[in-house]
């Protein structure tokens, strides 16, 4: 079965465990394990953040979320900002990279990202806006099972 | 001044993102403008969730204390902030006091 959610909210920093919780919700409806549903947060966290804080320059502006898996269990998920864009992509995804704005940043939001699900890719436009999206397959048991059988083997 | 030798257990609960971070920052920093206090224990027990904004507040503290000698440790980590901890590398520079075994939930 086919499902979809679209959400819009303000670029407002209360708003990062919002959207952490919607998709929580919505991932619900795949059984995930508590690692999975925990990695789910931390990568929306880090995309709704980025958002706000490089998107919008915490200016304010609406970010969208938008969720949808199928039969397969891949959940995919977009957050969406029209605000300043990347001019590097490539530059923006190393570990590190901050723009340097004098706050305490670790640059590692999209090395989070990238970790913690199975595929990141940026779609950015310099002017016009950001749109990350993310996939992961959702395993539940049967992902911890596998886990649990390669630590045997080692 | 003499500095504690006793570390300073301070405890963080709840969540440590981009919006609670500057809040978390600032509680820190005004415990640590007593410069007596050089070593101290976040006890993370109930911290439920912490993302890479975390990460900045740690080392920023970790900066501080080993500016005077000092240290900082964590202890009671949950799996996943636990995971986000040592992706980062923050296992290599604050110690892990009594890390929960990577058990499963």
């Amino acid at each position: 079965m086919e499902n979809r959610m679209e959400l819009r909210f303000d670029a407002l920093p209360q708003n990062e465990a919002f959207a952490r919780v919607t998709i929580a919700a919505f991932a619900v409806q795949l059984s995930p394990t508590l690692p999975e549903m925990a990695d789910l947060k931390t990568a929306v966290s880090e995309a709704v953040t980025n958002a706000i804080v490089h998107g919008y320059g915490n200016e304010g502006g609406v970010v969208e979320l938008i969720a949808f898996y199928g039969d397969d269990r891949q959940l995919t998920v977009q957050i969406r900002d029209t605000g300043c864009g990347i001019r590097d992509v490539e530059a923006a995804m190393q570990p590190f990279y901050s723009t340097g704005d004098g706050a305490e940043r670790s640059g590692m939001g999209f090395c989070v990202m990238q970790t913690f699900m199975d595929a990141v890719e940026v779609d950015s436009t310099p002017g016009e806006g950001t749109t990350v999206t993310m996939r992961k397959f959702i395993l539940g048991e049967a992902g911890l099972y596998r886990e649990r059988m390669l630590d045997e083997i080692g | 001044m003499i500095a504690y030798r006793e570390p300073v257990t301070v405890v963080i609960g709840g969540e440590l993102d981009h919006c609670s971070a500057p809040r978390i920052r600032q509680q820190l920093d005004d415990l640590l403008a007593d410069e007596r206090v050089v070593h101290v224990v976040l006890d993370l027990e109930n911290l439920t969730f912490m993302d890479s904004s975390g990460i900045g507040v740690l080392l920023g503290r970790l900066r501080l204390l080993s500016a005077r000698g000092g240290s900082l440790s964590v202890k009671g980590m949950r799996p996943s902030v636990e995971k986000l901890f040592r992706l980062s590398g923050l296992d290599r520079v604050i110690g892990i006091m009594d890390s929960r075994k990577a058990g499963r939930a």
